[in-house]
């Protein structure tokens, strides 16, 4: 879910409320399904595409992962499945066919609407057990892939049904022929095993020899199983329905079935001859509807395995509400008979099948969802962030050149310039938080992690959160992911001592470990404590010295903890030796640095520790010092200093000859003066550095040697590398308000330089 | 090898093969020429923010509309000695693998139509400029123009621009 911008707003306290995330879910499922018709509507049906139809699944698969995550339990019942039947296309267990495609869309269709019934923009409840139980059929093997054959031609009658009202007797005929179509192609697809086929009889004069039928089927063992589908009261028309299972071919049953009626009043048609019949309730014909209503729901379930009796039972009693509720609303439409096109009853598709007339509506309301946000690609947000970029030095360059000119007589322009800046900075602002998203997305996969791990590890451990509000740069919360989840897992794998253990110490049994974010400037703080065991002093000195890492008594214990994200302390067989902390720290920290950001760790042995992680809140822009170093100008990162002092010579000591330290608050920095790293052409009588500035990195401080400061600002960092290649030293460039280009340092590098 | 392919390409289709535009620009005396549709714009000579331990050629980078662009002295890379920056300098702006950069020549003189006829292959002598960089010498006129190869140029390790 991490790659979907969320625009739900931050969702704040320690409880993880999972309705701020609906929302990504409807979007997401919402493109899943979409991505699904497409490549279903494109899907070569004679030879699938093996891509095509992994990529089919992982649609139906990630929309039932993500509803069983929201507890919607339908749409996950109904996507599972689906997955089953595209599990076995995909692993060529079976073979795709048309109908296979049909009933999929169908799903889609049904799956929108279950989602739309969720996300509360309809009402309608639908009821896709009997589509659920037809996919199973098709999952099963035993739905004949003759029947989309019969599909188009039905199709195509119904619109004619709904154009010019029927006269019942006319409907009728259409409900017993139409049928008839697919049972031709039948012999072939009736080779195979039991059958599931919903036998019509009739129009009978007396309807009750047809229950003759059922008699047959009790009294010839072998033959199958029957059930009436309708129960009998109306009689429809003269029409009976009934559920078989047999092995038979339609030819057999025809044979038997004429020693009690008339071999042309029998109509034997398999499942999928439902579908279309379901989308004639739009014809409107008064009396028709009335009884033929029941048939597609009732029809259906006839195509379910016999294993699936409760789902055919469940379908059955819709069915008969159904039913109702159609009788009711064709009485109604009798009311009004003047124009009857396309009614509500149609509509709903309470079948699960929904009829093409139900589209339009469905459609509206989609498009009414989708106005609350919109999706849009990062390319464009990146596209527009740079826009900006280009905008506020355009702006700081006008500005400047603005300073130029007589207040009095400029006035107006003046007054246009003061504008132009502030609205440059809004627009600034406003497009940088598009690409914000709170730190809850981050958070919120934790508890879960946790909780496995926990339980795999014997421990106990609770987590608090606090700050997920906090917002931060899209790019950043994705690349802060793995290193945060690795501290967290860290933290109870290493941290957190055994229940036992924590109560011999006077602990609570259960370990705590907060995550905890806040913005500190222009850049966010990210600490992950816990109340574990802690850093011991003693051991990592102890395995730094067996390391061979420089290493000396008089280190401090900071200087000690830091010790864990040398590259040295990352193998595994020393985790256990060093009371853990020591997988990957290295990758961590090397993570986080090539974000621009900083990592800190502090402990208490025995009382827990902190590991602080700050990072810019984007990579784009940057709060940054400039400094005058001869004729050029160099951007420091703001975060990296730490204070700048007048020099005064005689502080600088000389050691070993040619490097230089300075002592500052009883502390000996190494000096490094940038116009000798940068080479700087200096004029003879030109004095450099003037000014030290104190810049850290990596825990480690140096003094820089520059001549001036020149001020603080916000800086749009530019790619040095898009054009040119990597200078050593050089972060990056941006661009200063007079147009020309500068180059932001390094400070690692430059720490890293100095130290080494 | 280019130049083989080119005079392949000569034999193969002698009069077929249409004729291509070329950029002549002069460093010092001699004439040059780089195929035209590898020049983005021409813009004129701005002063570049150095950047520290580059080759002397590198002359810094400009910001061009947003776009930190890397700025070449031709004259310095050919070792025609040190240019002097005058209202006639003109960087050319190439677009050349991908990237985007600034060639600082003397002056720019024309756009040439030569027909594939009017390219000779260059003779094997010790140039300033490395002849592997070389399609040929064109002729027009009286005038002579060293046909480059601006995009191996460019992209040469030497150029150190690619890293």
């Amino acid at each position: 879910m991490s790659e979907t911008t969320s625009t739900t707003g931050a969702g704040g306290g320690a409880d993880f409320d999972l309705t701020q995330f609906y929302q990504v879910f409807f979007e997401e499922a919402g493109e899943n399904l979409a991505n699904m018709e497409t490549l279903l509507l494109h899907v070569d049906v004679t030879s699938p595409d093996d891509e095509d139809l992994n990529a089919i699944f992982r649609c139906a698969h990630s929309i039932k992962g993500g509803a069983a995550t929201f507890g919607f339990q339908d749409v996950a019942d109904l996507t599972h499945v689906m997955e089953t039947l595209l599990d076995r296309l995909r692993r060529h267990e079976l073979a795709l066919h048309a109908g296979m495609v049909d009933v999929l869309l169908e799903s889609g269709d049904t799956l929108r609407g279950l989602l739309g019934r969720h996300q509360g923009v309809t009402d309608v409840v639908i009821d896709a057990s009997e589509l659920v139980a037809r996919i199973r059929a098709h999952a099963d093997g035993s739905a004949a892939p003759a029947a989309p054959a019969a599909v188009t031609p039905v199709v195509t009658v119904a619109p004619e049904a709904v154009a010019t009202p029927a006269p019942a007797s006319a409907a009728a005929t259409i409900a017993a022929t139409t049928p008839a179509a697919p049972a031709a192609p039948m012999p072939a697809a009736a080779a195979g095993g039991a059958r599931l086929l919903t036998i019509t009889v009739g129009p009978l004069d007396q309807p009750a020899l047809a229950d003759n039928l059922a008699d047959l089927f009790n009294e010839i063992p072998g033959l199958g199983t029957i059930e009436r589908l309708d129960d009998g009261t109306p009689d429809a028309g003269g029409l009976r329905r009934f559920k078989v299972s047999t092995t038979s071919g339609d030819d057999d049953l025809l044979d038997l079935f004429s020693f009690h009626v008339a071999r042309e009043k029998v109509v034997i048609a398999p499942l999928q001859a439902c579908a279309p019949v379901a989308a004639e309730p739009a014809a409107t014909a008064p009396g028709t509807v009335a009884a033929r209503p029941a048939e597609p729901a009732a029809a259906k379930p006839a195509a379910a395995p016999s294993a699936d009796d409760g789902y055919g039972f469940f379908v059955d009693v819709e069915a008969q509400k159904e039913q109702v509720r159609q009788q009711k609303a064709a009485a109604a439409q009798a009311e009004a008979e003047a124009e009857p096109v396309v009614e509500p009853p149609a509509a709903p598709a309470p079948t699960g099948a929904p009829a093409p007339a139900a589209r339009p509506a469905r459609g509206d309301k989609q498009a009414a969802v989708d106005s609350a946000t919109l999706r849009v690609s990062v390319e464009k947000v990146d596209q527009l962030i740079n826009l900006v970029g280009e905008l506020v030095i355009t702006q700081a360059m006008l500005a400047q050149t603005g300073r130029n000119l007589d207040p009095i007589a400029h006035q107006q322009l003046m007054g246009s310039l003061v504008d132009l800046e502030r609205n440059t900075r809004a627009l600034q602002e406003s497009v940088m938080a598009i690409r914000m998203i709170p730190m809850a997305v981050v958070f919120n996969r934790f508890p879960r992690m946790l909780r496995d791990l926990a339980g795999k590890l014997g421990k106990q451990v609770e987590l608090h959160t606090i700050g997920e509000a906090t917002e931060l740069d899209k790019g950043m919360v994705e690349k802060i992911t793995d290193p945060l989840t690795h501290l967290v897992r860290n933290a109870l794998d290493h941290g957190i001592e055994l229940p036992a253990e924590r109560v011999a110490k006077g602990k609570p049994a259960s370990g705590s470990i907060t995550l905890a974010a806040e913005h500190k400037g222009g850049s966010i703080a990210i600490e992950v404590r816990d109340d574990g065991r802690g850093l011991s002093r003693e051991k990592i000195y102890r395995k730094a010295q067996e390391r061979g890492l420089p290493v000396h008594d008089q280190m401090t214990d900071h200087e000690v903890f830091q010790l864990i994200f040398e590259p040295g302390f990352s193998t595994a067989d020393q985790v256990t030796d060093v009371s853990g902390r020591g997988v990957g720290m290295d990758v961590v920290r090397r993570n986080i640095l090539a974000l621009g950001g900083t990592v800190d760790l502090d402990s208490a042995e025995g009382y827990g520790m902190r590991v602080t992680v700050r990072l810019p809140l984007t990579l784009a822009i940057m709060d940054g010092m400039s400094v005058a170093v001869g004729e050029e100008t160099y951007i420091l990162p703001l975060a990296s200093v730490v204070e700048s002092i007048k020099l005064d010579e005689q502080y600088i000591k000389s050691v070993a000859g040619s490097n230089r330290v300075i002592e500052v608050r009883e502390e000996f920095l190494p000096v490094v003066a940038l116009d000798e790293v940068f080479s700087v052409p200096r004029f003879e009588d030109q004095a450099g550095g003037g000014i030290m500035i104190v810049i850290e990195a990596e825990g480690s401080r140096v003094a820089l040697l520059v001549d001036e400061l020149v001020g603080q600002q916000q800086v749009v960092v530019k790619n040095l590398e898009a054009n040119y290649r990597k200078v050593p030293g050089v972060s990056g460039a941006t661009i200063l308000g007079d147009g020309r280009v500068a180059l932001i340092l390094d400070v690692g590098q430059l720490v890293r330089r100095a130290r080494h | 090898m280019q130049t083989a392919q080119l005079a392949m390409n000569q034999m193969a289709v002698p009069s077929a093969v249409k004729p291509r535009e070329y950029l002549t620009f002069r460093l010092g005396a001699e004439e040059y020429g780089i195929d035209i549709l590898k020049v983005q714009e021409i813009r004129g000579y701005e002063q570049p923010t150095r950047i520290a331990n580059a080759p002397s050629f590198i002359k810094g980078v400009v910001n061009l509309r947003g776009v930190i662009v890397p700025i070449v002295d031709l004259r310095l890379r050919f070792g025609l000695g040190s240019a002097e920056y005058n209202s006639f300098t003109v960087v050319i702006i190439l677009n050349v693998g991908g990237r985007v950069i600034g060639v600082v020549v003397d002056s720019v003189s024309d756009v040439l139509e030569l027909p594939p006829d009017a390219v000779r292959d260059a003779p094997e002598m010790s140039a300033v400029v490395e002849s592997s960089y070389i399609l040929g010498l064109g002729t027009v006129g009286d005038r002579m123009l060293i046909l480059m190869d601006i995009e191996q140029l460019i992209m040469s390790p030497e150029m150190a621009i690619i890293g």
